[in-house]
Order: structure tokens, then sequence, then C-alpha cells
């Protein structure tokens, strides 16, 4: 669905995009996850049209961004950070404004709004002029907006931020049914709000990706876990998995892929973090098998988090 | 077209959203008549020549109020980010913002209507003349609406857009005055006498429309929202 490569955005001296690359598959919810100022935003003003890159590429659904970027705009759904829509307006207004502009046939909108407006729960503020609706009710008719042509891809900049916990709920449970249906990617600087919406996360932090994965992946880390990344040779993938699990401290072996020289790549969540190296080494030893490479990820999403607000904090 | 037209009705009722929209016709149409009043009582004449004289000077300071929020404001509160990631066309958004402050300047020539009428009760006004002082003032109006819209997409800054309107409208206006070009270089002086916007006015206003004249109107209106179309696709994706 998204394809971004080595994507940079420089504003003068500040590089607050520098070359991040990622894929989206259809279907899946992309959490961006990132302290103020990791450059969640100008990622998602770029994959928006909005603002060109310094340099890098975007395809959204196979289109080139820089080559016809009405059409991509014309697929994406986009909720821009604190939702920025027209206060003067009413909430009907607006709606149909966004909607004759995406196109909707006169005689679909008023079913289509109508819709929006169940589906966001906008009965009561329908007729009321933007600016004075609380920050729930403008984040809903942010999301609404965003879906009334019905498109594949949902873009929402912190939807959620500046809610208090009953709107962080239901819109957390619009999104998750959303993600249902269709590719989201948001952004949050929240921990606890990627492991309620998204299938898979990427940490975002000065302008660089600095981990991704799983919410389950990602916190493994963080209470004695880690992962371990290994290139083994021996019989087949199965095998090795099997021999591995066997093994007490080993809770998790995902085969990755084989390398071209036969190398078949494992993902493996071990317990006790400080040795999970080391005691992996012993086993592959003891059956004789050949290392290719390990590594083992030093970015749990507690370290990733240390890290970052340690950066924010300076 | 339906795209043009739905961004001009945004920003067409966008106007009568607030009250600024009362207060700015309000005040036009009160200070006009007053001082079309005192010429026209003065020079006890039937005629709108004195109207039209003062016209220009009132719009310099009308229509950058005008179009001053049209880019600026949507800078400022961060809807250009909603508006330039909708499937529109630059042009498209261009045109409908200026159709929008088009038909805003219209009506407010409308309510005008008044003081034409009532010198025609009054006396045997020469309507031709009428006629092309208000054919003018559009063409008038709407260059220096398409200077005031360019204008305020420059900055965030209302304010700011304001006084730039105003200024370059001004410069634009007095470029072909004898009292400019007095001192310009011969080689420059039929140039700038042709860029002036005040000559053309007046040779439209005397009721003989040349089209030249509405030529030189329509290509200063499309060279200005040309350089707006630059000026907002230049923070995005081709
Ligand atoms: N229009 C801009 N001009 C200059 N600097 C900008 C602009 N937009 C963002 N930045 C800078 O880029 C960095 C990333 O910002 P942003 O993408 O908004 O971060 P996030 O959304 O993760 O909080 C910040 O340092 C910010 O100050
Ligand atoms: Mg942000």
């Amino acid at each position: 669905m998204i394809e971004v490569r080595d994507l940079t955005k420089h504003f003068g001296t500040t590089h607050a995009v520098k070359g991040i690359s990622f894929d989206v598959a259809r279907g899946e919810v992309l959490g961006f996850l990132g302290p103020n100022g990791a450059g969640k935003s100008t990622t998602m003003r770029m994959i928006t049209g909005y603002i060109p890159p310094t340099a890098g590429s975007a395809r959204i659904a196979g289109i080139d961004l820089a080559e016809n970027s009405l059409e991509v705009r014309r697929r994406i759904g986009y909720l821009p950070e604190s939702a920025p829509l027209y206060g003067d307006m009413e909430v009907v207004d607006f709606l149909r404004f966004i909607g004759t502009v995406r196109g909707i046939p006169q005689s679909e909108l008023g079913p289509r709004m109508k819709r929006m407006i169940e589906r966001c729960g906008l009965e009561k503020v329908v007729g009321r002029a933007i600016h004075h609706l609380s920050k729930g009710y403008r984040q809903r008719v942010g999301i609404a907006q965003a879906m009334i042509h019905d498109p594949d891809l949902l873009i929402l900049d912190e939807p959620t931020s500046g809610l208090d916990p009953n709107q962080i709920v239901e819109i957390r449970e619009l999104i998750k049914e959303l993600g249902r249906e269709k590719t989201v990617i948001l952004s949050t600087h929240i921990l606890p709000e990627v492991s309620a919406t998204c299938g898979r996360v990427i940490i975002i932090n000065e302008g660089t990706i600095v981990g991704s994965g799983t919410p389950q992946e990602l916190s493994a880390g963080s209470d004695g876990k880690a992962v371990v990344h290994a290139s083994i040779r021996a019989g087949s993938e199965k095998v090795i998995a099997e021999k591995l699990l066997l093994e007490d401290f080993i809770e998790e072996a995902r085969w990755e892929g084989t390398t071209q020289e036969g190398l078949h790549r494992f993902s493996i969540t071990a317990t006790d973090a400080d040795r999970a190296g080391e005691m992996l080494f012993a086993v592959i030893v003891k059956h004789g098998w050949t290392l290719g490479e390990m590594r083992t990820e030093s970015v749990s999403l507690e370290d990733v988090f240390r890290k970052l607000t340690r950066g924010e904090a300076a | 077209m339906r795209n043009i037209f739905a961004v001009m009705r945004k920003e067409f009722r966008g106007y009568f959203d607030s009250p600024v929209a009362y207060i700015y016709i309000t005040f036009f149409t009160v200070l006009s008549t007053w001082l079309f009043m005192r010429s026209f009582f003065l020079v006890s004449q039937a005629t709108m020549r004195g109207y039209f004289g003062i016209l220009p000077w009132l719009l310099l300071f009308f229509i950058p109020a005008v179009t001053m929020r049209l880019w600026a404001e949507e800078k400022k509160l961060g809807t250009i980010e909603l508006l330039m990631t909708l499937p529109l066309k630059d042009v498209e958004v261009v045109l409908g913002k200026f159709f929008a402050s088009f038909l805003f300047l219209a009506v407010t020539l409308v309510l005008s209507l008044a003081l034409p009428i009532m010198v025609s009760m009054l006396g045997e006004p020469d309507l031709g003349s009428i006629a092309g002082g208000y054919l003018g003032a559009i063409l008038l109006g709407g260059a220096y609406l398409a200077i005031g819209l360019f204008v305020s997409s420059l900055t965030e800054n209302q304010i700011i857009a304001f006084i730039i309107g105003v200024t370059i409208t001004f410069l634009l206006f007095v470029i072909g005055e004898e009292f400019v070009v007095y001192n310009a270089p011969d080689a420059i002086v039929p140039m700038l006498k042709f860029l002036g916007m005040g000559a053309h006015f007046d040779s439209i206003g005397r009721g003989v429309v040349d089209s030249r004249d509405v030529i030189y109107y329509l290509s200063l209106i499309g060279f200005f929202l040309f350089l707006n179309v630059r000026s907002v696709e230049s923070r995005k994706w081709k």
C-alpha cells in the first residue's frame, strides 16, 4: 500500500526527517511513535502530498507521489495534527464541502454524510459551528471528514492528543474498527497508545527510525527479555526452530528467511536479556551448527524511550 | 468546475459567517455615498464623474481588506494543510478564492447602484459613461483582488498582507501618472503609461470601451492569479 524510500526533509538547517524508509501492507494499522519534534508530522505531511521532500520518494497504492500527487490525495483520508478545521463553518456544511471536493456525487452526498455523522457520533452537534465544539468532537469531525470518501488509506496525526480519557477510549475504538477494513497510519507520543491500536510500530527519533516491530516484539525487551537475530547454518529451518524451542530461555524462534549462502535467519525472543546472546551461542555450539551472524536487539521499547525522553529534556 | 464552485461557495459564505463582511460593506457604502454626495452637490450636475474619481482610492483600501484573509488565515490556523491535501488542483483553489472575493465586490457594487438611480431621477446623466464607470470598477477591482489575493498567499499575517497589498496596488495604479513618469527616461515612458492602472480606468470611464483596456485588465488579473498558483504549488509535490 505504501512504499517510502529514503524520505528526507530539511527546513533550513533543521534536519527534520533524515532518510526514512518503510512499507505498509494493505490492512495494516501502523503507529509512528516518538517524542515531540521527532519528525512524525513532517513524514506524514510528505506522504499526504502537503510538502515536498528534500530527497527520497513515496508510492501510495503503486502511484508515485512525485508523478501524480492529485491521484494519491484522492485515495488518502488525512487528519492533520490538532485537527485544523474551518471553525466558522457548521459541521454539516463542512462535511458537505469536503464531500463535494472529494467528488462524491450529489445524490450520494446526503446518505454518506449521514453515515459519517452516525459512525463518528456527531448527531448532537451537526448544526453547530466547529469552533464551538469540544476538542473531542472536533477530533471526531476531523476523522469524519477523513473517511467521508471511503478511502483505503487513513493517515491520522495524533488522533487522541488533547482528549480526556473517555474520549481517548472512544477514538481508539473507532480506529480499531477502521483498522479492520482499512490501512491506517497514526502517530502518537504515548507508549500505551500503540499497543492499544496498532499492529505494528515504527519508533522515530530525531528524524530517523530507531526501531520497529509489533508492540509485543517491542515490549519484549522491556521486561528483561531480548530479541536476538541470528543466522544459522544447519539442516532445515524447521529442525533448528524445534531444537531452539526446547531451550528454557527461548520463548519464540521465528524464521525470517534464508540467505543466498544458505544461512537461516531467525528472530529469537529470549528471557534474560543480559545473557541471551551467550546462552544462544552455547546452544548453537552444542548442536554443531554454524553461526553466520548474531546480534542482540538493543532497542527495546524501554531503552528507546529512555533515550527519547533524554532527547526531549535536552 | 465543480471544485472551483465548491471552493468559491465555501469562501463566499466564509465572508458572511462573521460580522466582518457586514462591517466592510456598510463602511464602504456609507463612505462612498458620503464622498459622492459631497461632490455631487458641490458641482450640482447630474454626473457620476466625481464618484468614479474617488472609487479607485476607496477600493485601494477596501479590496486588500477583502482579500487579506483568504490565504493568510488558512496559514495561520493551519487549515491550509487540510485544503492542500484535498484532491484539488492549485489553480482550482486559486480561482475559487478569486471568484468568491469577486462576488463579494460585485455585491458591494450592486448596493451602490442606488446612487446612479438617484442621479438619473434628479437629472439626465450620461448613462453610457456610468455603465463604463461600473465596467471599469469591476475590471479595476478584479485586478486589485488578484493582487491582494496573491499577496495574501505570501504571509500568514493578515495585517502584513493588507499593507503590502495596498502598497503594490498603489504603485501599479500611479505608475503611469504624469507626475511619476515626469522624471523617467523617455524610452520607458510609454511602457509606464501603459502599465499604470489609472489611465485605463479613466479611459473606460469615459464610456468608450477600448478592447485594449479590457485586455490590459484581464492580463493583469491573469498574471497575478498565475503568480498565486506558483506561490501555492511551490510548497507541494508536483
Ligand atoms: N515548517 C517548518 N519549518 C521549520 N522547522 C520545522 C517545520 N516543521 C517542522 N519543523 C521541525 O522539524 C522537526 C520535526 O517536527 P515534527 O515533524 O512536527 O515532529 P513531530 O510531529 O514528531 O512532533 C522539529 O524540530 C520541528 O521544529
Ligand atoms: Mg507532530
